[in-house]
């Protein structure tokens, strides 16, 4: 079934924003289909688009004109109790770290779990112990966000994302606030996921020192695809 | 707490430790609920005092049926009904005795210059069993002339001769330049009209009221027949009376009329409805303004939330979360600090103020009302949460 083969499946979209004189189209006529298990990057001059097909594919957009199919799943006409569903299926990192300030680092990577119902409290623990560990955070676990650095806080989002094992994982400039070496740990940990489970994640990033870990590189300029390679 | 709250929710207590995270916003809400809650208690308070004091002294009667002139509002502000109608009432069939009631406000002069009123029943002794039985001897006993019963809460009695009163004795007192004898006790306590009761003889009651006539009563006792319904004899009684001139009501009737006229007719029943009223809103409005801000403050992580897909259903219950824990911490506090100025207010005014279960629970479940109320309208403010502004 191509929903399997190919979590993302995009035809003929087209986006606009703004109403009236000041309706503007940011996407023109997409098309691509992005296979299971692979690192996609998306990159292009900013106002290219990036972050609208992000948000469209990840349905946090609402889809106007076109096709989105996300995990087989067509987008355009969804109600939102569907949509809440398949947003479980998947992981956000975002360009801001977006923590919720009163619980810890903890607490924090709890919620990506709780999102799929109470469960089991000591295994989520453990779970959520794990996936800080391995982003190097075993020591700031019942650290307030407001007591982590940008680089920690980032990384506790990225334990977030990726604790309740998503099936697509979508990042936007995750790497900006980090340094050189864990920017690299989170990106090799997505590719690591991609060939251990299959799962699939879709970057926007600027970043020159990640091009080389990519699957397939995508180009955006004014809402269009100028170039797809598979270095 | 958290850990217990996980345990409850099947979550981690967000709301609560949102509210805990923010502490002077917290302590703030916590105030405005606790103040609120002690608004609505003090005019509670009051409001049920004046009620207690003003069906109170028919704990001292014990009659079916309460025949009164229809220019009267209440037991204790009556006019007066012509005497006639007591044998009137005695030929309709059912009704098996009848008595007249006088009630007058008697102003004192003590010893120490201090000044107290009394409201006083005058009672056919011969007939003490229209008294409360527990009272019905010694009523008997008020033949004697110018021997009263006396409220032993009367406020502002010299307390030597309450307590010889208790213990059996007697103890004599001046009024309008007469001089009475209390033989015997009762406890009623005071209220806004007066500092306590006494019970006298009809013949005692006419000697200090100059004034009154033994054919013009304030009210018309009458006791109906064993196993008889006090409704149906009443409904014989209106058709038999003139309907323009003698009001007939069960005792019971009466009660409920007495309330229901200081709660809507008399002022001060209105305006502690409205102080009610206000104590509500004020928390309303506080709990609405802490919460509404509360989601506007975590809009972000809020909408981080809804990518991460949690429902609406989710962040409906942490406002409802966050509504429950301000009802809960503002009450407790509230009630202890009401119950502090309850006990104040009887220590000085000597008005039955009083903390019931009822009223505790009521307020409580007012304020988990109002609050969650409150949590309702602040979350409209939820769907400003867009995860599409995240990136
Ligand atoms: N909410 C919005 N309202 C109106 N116009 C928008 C909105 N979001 C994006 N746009 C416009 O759509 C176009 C694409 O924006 P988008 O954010 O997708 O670009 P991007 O490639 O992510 O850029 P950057 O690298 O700066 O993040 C831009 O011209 C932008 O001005
Ligand atoms: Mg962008």
């Amino acid at each position: 079934m191509a929903g399997a083969d190919f979590p993302i499946a995009v035809q003929g979209l087209n986006h606009y924003f703004g109403t009236g004189e000041a309706r503007k189209q940011a996407i023109f006529d997409l098309n691509l289909s992005i296979k299971r298990g692979t690192l996609t990057i998306l990159m292009g001059p900013s106002g290219s688009g990036k972050t609208t097909v992000l948000t469209l594919m990840g349905c946090l957009r609402e889809v106007q004109e076109g096709q989105v199919r996300l995990l087989g799943h067509a987008l355009h006409g969804a109600t939102e109790a569907q949509l809440v569903q398949l947003r479980r299926r998947l992981g956000f990192i975002f360009q801001a770290h977006n923590l919720h300030e009163s619980l810890t680092a903890m607490q924090n990577v709890l919620m990506g779990l709780q999102v799929h119902g109470p469960g089991n409290a000591a295994k989520q623990q453990g779970a959520a112990r794990h996936m800080l560990g391995l982003l190097g955070l075993a020591d700031r676990l019942d650290y307030l966000p407001a007591n982590l650095s940008g680089g920690q806080k980032q990384r506790v989002a990225v334990a977030r994302a990726l604790v309740s094992n998503p099936e697509v994982v979508f990042a936007d400039e995750p790497t900006a606030a980090l340094d050189k070496d864990s920017g690299r740990v989170v990106v090799e940990m997505l590719k690591a996921l991609g060939q251990s489970r299959g799962v699939t994640t879709v970057m926007v990033t600027h970043d020159n020192r990640i091009m080389e870990l990519a699957d397939r590189i995508i180009t955006l300029e004014e809402g269009r695809i100028v170039n797809d390679t598979n270095p | 707490m958290i850990r217990l709250l996980t345990a409850l929710f099947g979550r981690l207590p967000i709301g609560w430790l949102q509210l805990s995270h923010n502490r002077t916003r917290l302590i703030a809400a916590v105030a405005g609920v606790a103040f609120a809650n002690l608004l609505v208690f003090m005019q509670l308070g009051i409001m049920g005092a004046l009620n207690n004091s003003t069906v109170a002294p028919y704990a001292l009667l014990n009659a079916d049926i309460i025949l009164s002139s229809q220019e009267g509002n209440t037991l204790t502000d009556s006019g007066n009904i012509a005497r006639t109608y007591q044998y009137q009432a005695l030929a309709v069939p059912g009704v098996v005795a009848a008595t007249p009631l006088f009630i007058g406000n008697l102003p004192l002069t003590l010893e120490d210059g201090s000044s107290v009123s009394l409201l006083s029943f005058g009672v056919d002794a011969a007939k003490a069993g229209f008294m409360a039985p527990a009272l019905a001897p010694s009523v008997a006993g008020l033949a004697l002339e110018n021997t009263v019963l006396l409220d032993k809460d009367t406020r502002g009695m010299p307390a030597e001769a309450l307590d010889s009163l208790a213990s059996g004795g007697s103890f004599t007192f001046e009024a309008n330049g007469k001089t009475l004898t209390a033989v015997g006790s009762m406890s009623v306590g005071g209220g806004f009209l007066a500092d306590g009761m006494m019970v006298t003889s009809d013949q005692t009651f006419l000697r200090f009221f100059g004034s009154r006539s033994s054919g013009a009563p304030d009210h018309i006792l009458l006791r109906v027949g064993d196993g008889l319904s006090p409704d149906i004899v009443a409904e014989r009684l209106r058709a038999a009376l003139p309907a323009a001139v003698v009001k007939v009501q069960t005792v019971a009737e009466a009660r409920a009329a007495d309330l229901s006229f200081m709660a809507t007719e008399r002022p001060t029943g209105i305006i502690f409805g409205f102080g009610v009223f206000m104590g509500i809103l004020v928390g309303l409005v506080i709990v609405y303004q802490v919460l509404s801000t509360d989601v506007a403050d975590h809009l972000r992580e809020y909408a981080t939330f809804k990518a991460m897909g949690y429902g609406q259903r989710f962040f409906l219950g942490i406002v409802f979360e966050e509504a429950i824990v301000l009802a809960v911490f503002g009450f407790v506090p509230g009630l202890v600090v009401s119950m502090g100025l309850y006990a104040g207010l009887v220590a000085v005014t000597g008005l039955p103020v009083a903390m019931d279960a009822t009223r505790a629970v009521l307020v409580f479940v007012g304020t988990l009302g109002a609050c969650t109320l409150s949590g309702a309208i602040a979350t409209r403010r939820l769907a400003a949460a867009d995860p599409a502004d995240l990136f």
